[in-house]
């Protein structure tokens, strides 16, 4: 058993940390909140850093990665906070190279921007495909979808989607009218597509609300599963960002317990600190390990990838929530203010949570799969 | 990341499930269909089982060839016990002498206590217990209390008492921690013994625990007199000799933890028999959290394996796990009881067994509290607690503490 990094997974990893460096993700993070117009774009770094073919194959034209090396990036990512263009191009890479579409090539290459619209499998309490509401408890049913040959049209609306503003193509995800999903390829300015572009509390994600309105493209030949995976990759990697922005909060945390003093001593020696801030590492390495498990599912047994992907985030969303608000408490007074970068870690942790069927669901998707006797297959 | 052998234990992994194939007929059932219910006949049994296995070379195989292991390393002991769990054979029975204090002894002993030991621990013909906590020394171990003084002929007279000793109703040894010096800090005072459980003076007292079981023991020495030559690791040095087996205990936690049963899929089939339950989404966030976080643990492990594969010591952080472990399962009891209502609760359901053994597994091996603490201290390098005892001779050491409970 050898889970040490490969060379090629270290040079990928530090690639991505030194792109991401020389940006000043946190400022922009702090600015983009007055200033809409100084949310960054990271497209050009996705594209430098060889993100955008990521988990294309070889042949047509990406790096065949699998999903584990997609989570080192999203670590890093999460690390600076930055926005970097994942969750909404690698799903759609990936069911665009799993289809062997046309396009997938362009999209490797970074010349065509894509983002998936993500679709929600069925469970046994939401027995349908669903997508994300623009508001309340209650999930919208996933676009309606007429298939024609070799294309397909959508009506629908997807809300929150991330990095669907800046798309060229949409991968949109609905359902027949019998209730079987069907995958295809928009183009963003396609006859019947309307791109609300948006944010919320988060300057660091850039979102929109994407409505179908008889929009016409190109079918992908996939199956449920396919596009069952796009979903739970999504999950993988907001649980990648959360690691990372979970690691640089139990960092600078740890630091001003170190040199803040209280009652003539330093404040983490106090257990109530000293407690929280190991809380925060249980859950930083209980996170990492389960990112370890969705990178050996994702490639060797990808019948256990919807539950490793689906712990990982319940675990990862909990450890960035928990995280976040220690960080704040450990900084006392100062760590609830503008000047500092906490704020900015709660940020993240409050959209994230409620992104893409929100932690909650990923939590009651492991309870899914466990209890319909689909749980890890062990000796 | 690769999770498969490499070529040599892939090589090691075949010869251990052809001993287990050849030899599983001769493993005693403990549970289920036939099993074994006198308790003599269980001890005789496993004795007999544990002696088959360090034959084989399955007991004690990281120990030393020259006293009866195989001399191999961590990993081929976790393939030993993947492969007796998938052969549905009971472990050994002396986890505690094979696994901790034989690795003392080893590490710490005379050459005449290693031979005259080690082989009669290996072959279960003498059962080790663990001598170390009593009433007033659990977390803080070094406040052990029982004394240990020198005869005028050299042999050493002990009055004390321990507890939450396993095995002790049926040991013949036992490896004591006792104090020797009170003039020195508490640290630097202690002395590690090889005791005969059979020595006059030793009385052993089953503890009995919520479910009503006895499965520790409390041990109480009245002017027991033991040899000149029980001591392990010289005098005054118990301290790091009980380091020793302390970094033993925690590997012997670590490889091991996946035996404790502790795992999502086993609480999720005792909550799918209950369709409303099943339906019922508080019910299912509840089983989602605490399976996501066992399931984290069983990859903590792979991480275990694969850093000392790696040639790397596994730092204290792994003990997080048994934090993850223990909480969880806490959780989990409750929620199947929830579920099952009041007859998971029946002393013969093993949700019972479970509910009533957690709150003690909480504090074994050392408090969650302390984890915490020597965690976020060792790893983290946080500052240490303020503490009153350092400096102070074990001897003053109750006054202040009386001192500052009256301030």
């Amino acid at each position: 058993m050898n889970l040490n990094l490969s060379d090629e997974q270290e040079f990928l990893r530090d690639a991505a940390q030194g792109a991401l460096s020389r940006l000043a993700t946190v400022e922009a993070a702090r600015e983009g909140l007055e200033d809409p117009a100084a949310i960054l774009d990271l497209w050009p770094t996705a594209i430098e850093a060889g993100w955008t073919g990521l988990l294309v194959s070889e042949e047509r034209g990406g790096a065949g990665l699998g999903a584990y090396e997609a989570i080192l990036v999203a670590i890093e990512a999460g690390k600076v906070l930055a926005g970097a263009p994942l969750l909404g191009p690698l799903p759609a890479s990936l069911l665009l190279d799993r289809a062997g579409a046309a396009t997938t090539a362009q999209v490797a290459a970074g010349e065509l921007r894509a983002a998936w619209l993500p679709a929600r499998p069925p469970s046994s309490l939401e027995t349908a495909w669903t997508v994300d509401p623009r508001e309340g408890r209650a999930r919208a049913g996933a676009p309606a979808a007429v298939v024609d040959g070799d294309s397909v049209t959508f009506s629908g609306t997807v809300c929150w989607v991330p990095d669907a503003g800046e798309a060229d193509l949409l991968v949109a995800i609905g359902v027949t009218a019998s209730g079987e999903p069907v995958a295809g390829v928009l183009e963003a300015g396609a006859a019947g597509v309307v791109v609300e572009p948006t944010w919320r509390y988060d300057a660091t994600r850039r979102l929109a609300h994407v409505t179908l309105n008889g929009a016409t493209g190109v079918r992908l030949n996939l199956g449920a599963d396919d596009i069952a995976a796009a979903w739970y990759l999504t999950h993988a990697l907001i649980a990648a960002e959360s690691l990372g922005a979970v690691e640089t909060a139990l960092q600078v945390s740890l630091a001003y317990a170190k040199e803040r003093f209280t009652f003539g001593r330093a404040i983490g020696s106090y257990q109530a600190v000293k407690h929280g801030i190991v809380e925060i590492l249980r859950r930083q390495e209980n996170t990492r390990s389960l990112l370890i498990y969705v990178g050996f599912a994702f490639s060797d047994v990808p019948e256990e990838f919807a539950y490793a992907a689906s712990a990982a985030r319940s675990v990862g969303g909990a450890a960035l929530d928990y995280a976040a608000r220690e960080q704040i408490a450990v900084h006392g007074g100062i760590g609830a203010t503008w000047e500092h970068d906490a704020p900015l870690t709660f940020r993240r942790a409050q959209l994230s949570r409620r992104l893409v069927g929100g932690t909650d669901d990923a939590t009651d998707r492991v309870a899914e799969e466990l209890l319909a006797g689909r749980g890890p297959r062990r000796d | 990341m690769d999770l498969n052998d490499t070529p040599e234990q892939a090589q090691y992994r075949t010869q251990i499930r052809a001993w287990l194939e050849e030899h599983r007929s001769e493993a005693p059932i403990l549970q289920g269909e036939g099993a074994l219910t006198d308790p003599d006949e269980i001890l005789a049994a496993r004795r007999a089982w544990q002696r088959k296995l360090a034959e084989g070379g399955l007991a004690g195989a990281v120990w030393p060839k020259e006293y009866g292991g195989r001399g191999v390393g961590p990993l081929e002991t976790v393939i030993i016990s993947q492969e007796m769990r998938r052969a549905r054979v009971p472990g050994i029975l002396d986890v505690i002498g094979v696994g901790m204090l034989g690795p003392t002894i080893i590490a710490h002993g005379t050459e005449e206590q290693k031979l005259r030991h080690l082989g009669p621990m290996l072959h279960a013909d003498e059962v080790w217990c663990q001598l170390f906590s009593e009433p007033g020394a659990g977390s803080d171990l070094a406040a052990v209390a029982t004394r240990a003084e020198q005869q005028e002929d050299g042999s050493w007279k002990l009055n004390g008492q321990k507890v939450w000793t396993t095995n002790a109703q049926f040991s013949a040894f036992g490896l004591l921690l006792a104090r020797t010096n009170t003039a020195v800090p508490k640290h630097k005072g202690m002395t590690m013994f090889l005791v005969p459980m059979d020595a006059a003076g030793i009385t052993v007292r089953g503890l009995r625990q919520i479910s009503g079981e006895a499965e520790f023991n409390e041990v109480f020495f009245d002017d027991v007199v033991i040899a000149a030559d029980s001591v392990v690791g010289g005098v005054d040095n118990g301290w790091g000799v009980g380091l020793t087996t302390l970094m033993f205990e925690r590997l012997t936690i670590g490889l091991g933890s996946e035996a404790f049963g502790y795992d999502g899929a086993r609480f999720a089939r005792a909550i799918a028999q209950d369709p409303a339950a099943c339906a019922d989404p508080h019910v299912r966030r509840e089983l989602g959290e605490i399976a996501a976080e066992l399931e984290s643990i069983r990859w903590t492990g792979y991480r275990l394996i694969s850093d000392l594969q790696g040639g790397q010591i596994p730092g204290p952080e792994f003990g997080l796990a048994k934090v993850t472990t223990v909480n969880n399962a806490v959780r989990a009891g409750d929620l199947i009881a929830d579920v099952l209502g009041p007859e998971a609760l029946d002393e013969s359901n093993e949700w019972s067994y479970m509910i009533s053994f957690l709150p003690g597994l909480k504090s074994a091996g050392g408090t969650e509290e302390i984890l915490r603490n020597t965690i976020g201290e060792r790893v983290l390098g946080l500052p240490a607690e303020p503490r009153l005892d350092k400096g102070v001779a074990f001897s003053e050491l109750r006054a202040l503490e009386k001192e500052a409970s009256a301030s």
